[in-house]
């Protein structure tokens, strides 16, 4: 007969010298395998008296589920524990280089142009489109500037033959002809898009970008003109106000003309545009000559409207201070990746043009 | 055109300061470009004396000069001139000062080793003569350290004339524009009479259609050709015009005066009498610039009995120019077509103060007026008698009345003008105004060869009474159509769409080298005048720039790349011979120096899948892709392929591949083997799907299984084959056929793959059974043997 407190004062000892889960397993079958210290005391149990039989069994049972508690928390605290150095051994050096995704990015002519057609779209512009070959006819003569006007000496022309019929288009501008002859008035678009001059130094490249205005209606004024790029020029520069001046000018397409200067200052060599005492020329603009309305099939006693073409690779450059313009058109992949924008920023009205 | 304030005052009456003017001549459209004040940098010229001069130490042709400028010190200025002497009294300019004769601004320099600090002058270097042999010596009494400029030249306001102010090519014209608008009273100059009292002329004929309507002349004898005074030479230098002689001097005075352009003959030399007409083929002559032209047919020239003497209205002849020995002098003065003056010059390439004048349009009446103030000046200055002013031809000019409803200024600007104030501005640019109460009947000026119509005077109208009058209207917000249409959204979708790829998006010119390009295709698309030799045609691929772009950036070092455009590529050389065609080139490691996947380079497949992951984005199914094995041009014949929509017959949605090595080569990085995909925008049509119409949603609630299958085929059969054989097989309970292993080699037959797929089967009403299961499984193993000859791999 063993004594119970005896056995359990042993058992529990025996627990505080476990140091692994193997013997742990060891002491398990030592203690309650089939021969077992405590299995033992249930075969015993059939010679114990009947009276004290009820009350030991009891008391065995009792222990029984005390060890086997102890065991369970023993095998979770190994299993903690082996766990544990496993994930300790499974550490990596995280500030190793992660999987380097490549950044895509979008040309910022092209961020511009976004910008433009979001800004116009809440306008009610929508967006026309012509060739970048254009016929002499388009290019000029529809355009008021008929054959030896002097001012087609102002545009250095790329010729495609020798009759010089065809040619790149030197501005956008040839679009209203083609809008204004496929379709009938109201006409209210814009149009960006590439444009050719066979010029070529620190501020002109042979190609640029440019975006033509028109709004042709029965009633559209040179007050809607001033305001509505009054209102172009506070939104795509993000600003609340923005000094704006109208300069006459002369375009042969257009009559009245004018030039739009913004106001803006150097201040640490960054410039900001908007306020300040100097002057920026940003884009022309005018009445549609009623002569342009007449080539394209409008009769000017009718209709009237406003035309305007700025420069895009220009507005890019005031907004994102780039420098150069011959680097818009370079590829040099440092130069896309440092003034890209991110695939996801797309301009929006709800979103702000730009972050 | 550069004027003076000194010069306008000839003209106009006025208390303003040249900066006042300057500003209002941009206010109403005659933009001032710059001004350039002379008198400030003159300032810098000062007299002074050489105190020592020795030779250079390291120099045989030049001199250190120890020079005294007045101020006490000694200035060393090294100098090159033989003159340069001890004692010498001469001219010093200082670092900063801007030299007349080049523009150049002085700064302090080592020169040969010794420094310098400015510049002593020749007379040339400052303009005021030739002489460029030695630096100016001037007398003894001169006090050192004094100005040497003592008069102070007026500022220089140098104007940008639009094409159409050819009235304001004369400094009157501009004198009236300022009046009108409030600036100063413009000088009505008296017409003046000149006294007959010669008789002598030369007979002048003009040709029919000889591109001159009306011939002035007007003959002056027993002149004295000179210099000219100090008044005359000081206008003309001060507009940056460079004095001659007194009979020159004055017809470009009086050109630039009244835009009036006039020509002066030698009259001695001119054979018997002078004759307007059209050049003949082989005709030549030397003009005054020196230069021997060979004519064509049909410029209009002015020739006497035997020779040409000069171009009309664009250059005069060697034969005929005044020298100071002559004595007797025939002036012209006519009007030339502006058309054939234009063509002229092109041809010959002659640009001259007359012929840009001419061209933009001369005062047709002005023929009398240029004469007698030419005529009255030579006289006063050089003597002689002057003939009776003979005008022969006939004035094309034409009156031209506008009828100007006035209201109709407000409806095109959008706020009024009284009639008041539009005849008092019209008025006052010269028009001749009779108020009619709701229109004005106007008479326009002959030198106002612009205006025609009536919104011509609308608009003269708001530019002299100021553009910041026009108020700003909030615009409004109607629209006629939606902003983009679907081939717009379609650019910008795949912009972005590209870009997300991890690509960079690059914009490049329309035209590209034909080195490149023609390699590219067989069209030839070449510009007439190229800006140079390496961009001289139209591209007719999207990488005709982007490949030389690409080799720009490997030279810099930066051999991992993706690069892409999206824009027009040309098919032809006509108007809308044009498609719009994105392009993305990748080249290198797909990880730029990694630790994880070493020498993991782009190929093939990831172009492939990026050209599909685009098209996706773009809305195509991508079960309605059709893939092909074969190309273009652009990529490498056995390593590229093309994605057609729906069949290989539908339309052409994409190409990919390896570049082509034959091209990589000749760019001298083939060893990169870069690939890349175009899209061609062209072959996109809108769906008649849109997102709202989406099918409905149904997925099987039963399970599904999979089978895996190896085959061994020829290795010329194609993967999209086998699948497309499978997926015949049971079209509907086939969900998905995925290839997840390609194995040639050991134990594999030579010319033989072996190819292994795992084929998903469902089906949207049951579980499937076993024996369907093995049915299907058998059907396929048998198709694939049937149809390729392969085996199943054991």
């Amino acid at each position: 007969m063993t004594d119970l407190s005896t056995l359990e004062q042993e058992i529990f000892s025996g627990f505080a010298n476990i140091k692994s889960k193997t013997e742990l397993e060891n002491f398990k079958i030592e203690i309650l395998g089939k021969k077992g210290k405590l299995s033992k005391l249930f075969q015993d149990l059939a010679t114990i008296e009947k009276d004290k039989k009820k009350e030991f069994a009891s008391e065995i049972n009792i222990l029984k589920s005390k060890v086997l508690d102890k065991f369970q928390n023993l095998t979770n605290q190994f299993d903690q524990e082996e766990l544990e150095k496993k994930l300790q051994d499974q550490t990596v050096d995280v500030t190793l280089p992660g999987t380097n995704r490549p950044q895509g990015k979008v040309h910022p002519v092209s961020q511009v142009i976004d910008e433009l057609t979001s800004i116009f779209a809440e306008l009610g512009f929508s967006v026309a489109e012509g060739p970048d070959v254009e016929n002499e006819y388009n290019n000029f003569t529809a355009l008021n500037t008929p054959p030896n006007h002097p001012a087609r000496d102002m545009h250095d022309t790329f010729y495609l033959d020798e009759s010089k019929n065809l040619l790149l288009r030197t501005h956008t501008s040839p679009v209203q002809i083609r809008t204004m002859l496929n379709g009938k008035p109201p006409f209210k678009i814009i149009a960006p898009g590439r444009t050719y001059r066979c010029d070529s130094d620190q501020t002109h490249t042979p190609m640029f970008h440019q975006l033509e205005g028109l709004y042709v209606d029965q009633n559209v004024t040179m007050a809607d003109l001033r305001g509505c790029l009054d209102y172009f020029l506070k939104k795509f520069f993000e600003v609340d106000e923005i000094k704006m001046r109208f300069r006459p000018s002369h375009f042969p397409f257009t009559e009245p003309s004018a030039e739009v200067d913004i106001g803006y200052e150097l201040k640490n060599g960054k410039i900001t545009i908007g306020q300040g005492d100097k002057w920026l020329e940003i884009l022309g603009c005018g009445m549609v000559h009623p002569n342009v309305l007449k080539n394209a099939k409008v009769d000017p006693s009718k209709y009237q409207g406003y035309a305007f073409g700025v420069g895009i690779d220009r507005l890019a450059m005031l907004k994102y201070g780039i420098n150069d313009l011959r680097s818009f058109f370079e590829s040099d992949v440092r130069w896309l990746e440092h003034f890209g924008f991110n695939a996801n920023d797309v301009p929006s009205n709800y979103r702000g043009l730009s972050r | 055109m550069n004027i003076t304030l000194n010069w306008l005052k000839k003209h106009l009456k006025t208390s303003s300061n040249t900066n006042a003017i300057a500003e209002k001549l941009t206010s109403i459209g005659l933009e001032v470009e710059s001004i350039t004040s002379a008198s400030s940098n003159l300032s810098n010229f000062k007299v002074c004396k050489v105190l020592k001069a020795i030779k250079h130490p390291d120099a045989d042709k030049l001199k250190v000069c120890d020079v005294d400028i007045g101020d006490g010190k000694i200035t060393k200025v090294v100098c090159g001139a033989s003159n340069a002497r001890d004692g010498l009294i001469t001219v010093y300019a200082s670092p900063g000062t801007v030299i007349p004769k080049n523009g150049m601004k002085l700064s302090v320099a080592k020169i040969r080793g010794v420094e310098s600090f400015g510049m002593l002058c020749s007379e040339s270097e400052l303009n005021l003569s030739e002489e460029s042999e030695g630096i100016i010596e001037l007398k003894n009494k001169l006090k050192i350290g004094d100005n040497f400029f003592t008069e102070n030249l007026d500022p220089m306001i140098d104007i940008s004339i639009t094409p159409n102010r050819s009235d304001c090519l004369g400094v009157r014209g501009i004198a009236r524009d300022l009046a009108a608008c409030g600036e100063g009273s413009f000088i009505q100059q008296k017409i003046e009479k000149i006294k007959v009292t010669s008789k002598k002329n030369i007979k002048v004929e003009i040709a029919r259609e000889s591109g001159c309507s009306q011939f002035g002349g007007c003959y002056i004898e027993g002149v004295q050709n000179k210099e000219s005074p100090v008044w005359l030479k000081k206008h003309l230098e001060s507009v940056g015009q460079k004095p001659i002689s007194a009979i020159v001097d004055i017809t470009n005075y009086v050109m630039l005066d009244i835009n009036r352009p006039l020509h002066a003959y030698d009259a001695d030399k001119i054979k018997e009498k002078i004759i307007v007409r059209r050049s003949k083929k082989g005709e030549s002559f030397k003009a005054l610039d020196n230069k021997n032209y060979q004519l064509s047919a049909d410029h209009c020239v002015i020739s006497d009995k035997e020779k040409v003497l000069g171009l009309g209205g664009i250059i005069g002849g060697e034969t005929t120019g005044i020298e100071l020995d002559t004595t007797n002098i025939f002036l012209e003065a006519a009007s030339f077509d502006p058309i054939s003056i234009a063509k002229s010059s092109k041809e010959l390439g002659i640009i001259t103060d007359a012929k840009y004048r001419f061209e933009r349009g001369v005062d047709p009446n002005s023929i009398e007026e240029g004469l007698i103030k030419a005529s009255k000046l030579i006289q006063e200055i050089c003597g002689g008698k002057i003939s009776k002013i003979n005008i022969i031809g006939k004035s094309n000019y034409k009156e031209k009345k506008i009828k100007f409803i006035v209201s109709n200024f407000k409806k095109l600007i959008g706020f009024s003008i009284s009639n008041i104030e539009a005849i008092k501005i019209l008025e006052k640019l010269g028009f001749i105004v009779k108020n009619k109460k709701t229109y004005l009947d106007l008479i326009v000026p002959s030198f106002r060869p612009d205006i025609n119509q009536e919104v011509d005077i609308i608009e003269e109208l708001i530019r002299i009474k100021g553009y910041n009058n026009i108020p700003l209207a909030e615009p409004n917000r109607i629209a006629f159509k939606p902003a983009l249409n679907y081939e717009q959204k379609l650019f910008h979708y795949i912009q972005r769409s590209i870009a997300s790829l991890g690509y960079l998006e690059t914009v490049t010119w329309s035209f590209a080298s034909s080195k490149i390009n023609d390699l590219l295709t067989d069209k030839k698309l070449r510009l007439t005048n190229p800006i140079s030799s390496d961009l001289d045609t139209l591209r007719t691929s999207i990488f005709s720039n982007i490949l030389t772009h690409c080799k720009n950036n490997i030279d810099r070092g930066y051999k991992n790349l993706m690069l892409f455009e999206v824009g027009p590529v040309f098919n032809g050389i006509n108007p809308g011979d044009q498609s719009v065609v994105a392009g993305a080139l990748r080249l290198g490691h797909k990880i730029e120096k990694s630790w994880i996947e070493k020498n993991a380079l782009s190929n093939v497949y990831d172009v492939k899948s990026d050209a599909i992951s685009v098209l996706l984005d773009l809305g195509i199914e991508k079960d309605k892709l059709v893939i092909e094995n074969k190309s273009n041009l652009l990529f490498h014949p056995g390593r590229s392929g093309s994605i057609y929509l729906g069949s290989n017959k539908g339309p052409l949605l994409a190409t990919f591949g390896e570049i082509n090595p034959i091209i990589t080569n000749q760019l001298e990085f083939e060893k990169l083997s870069p690939c890349g995909f175009e899209i061609y925008l062209e072959g996109f049509k809108e769906p008649k799907k849109k997102q709202k119409d989406k099918n409905v949603f149904v997925v099987s609630k039963y399970q599904s299984v999979e089978r895996d299958f190896a085959f061994v085929v020829d290795k010329n059969i194609k993967a999209s084959e086998i699948i497309s054989i499978i997926k015949n097989c049971e079209p509907i309970l086939i969900q998905s056929i995925d290839i997840f292993d390609v194995y040639e080699g050991d134990n594999i037959e030579k010319n033989k793959k072996s190819i292994a797929l795992s084929v998903k089967l469902q089906s949207m009403d049951k579980t499937l059974d076993e024996k369907t299961i093995e049915a299907i499984s058998q059907q396929i193993i048998l198709s694939v043997q049937a149809k390729t000859g392969g085996t199943l791999r054991s």
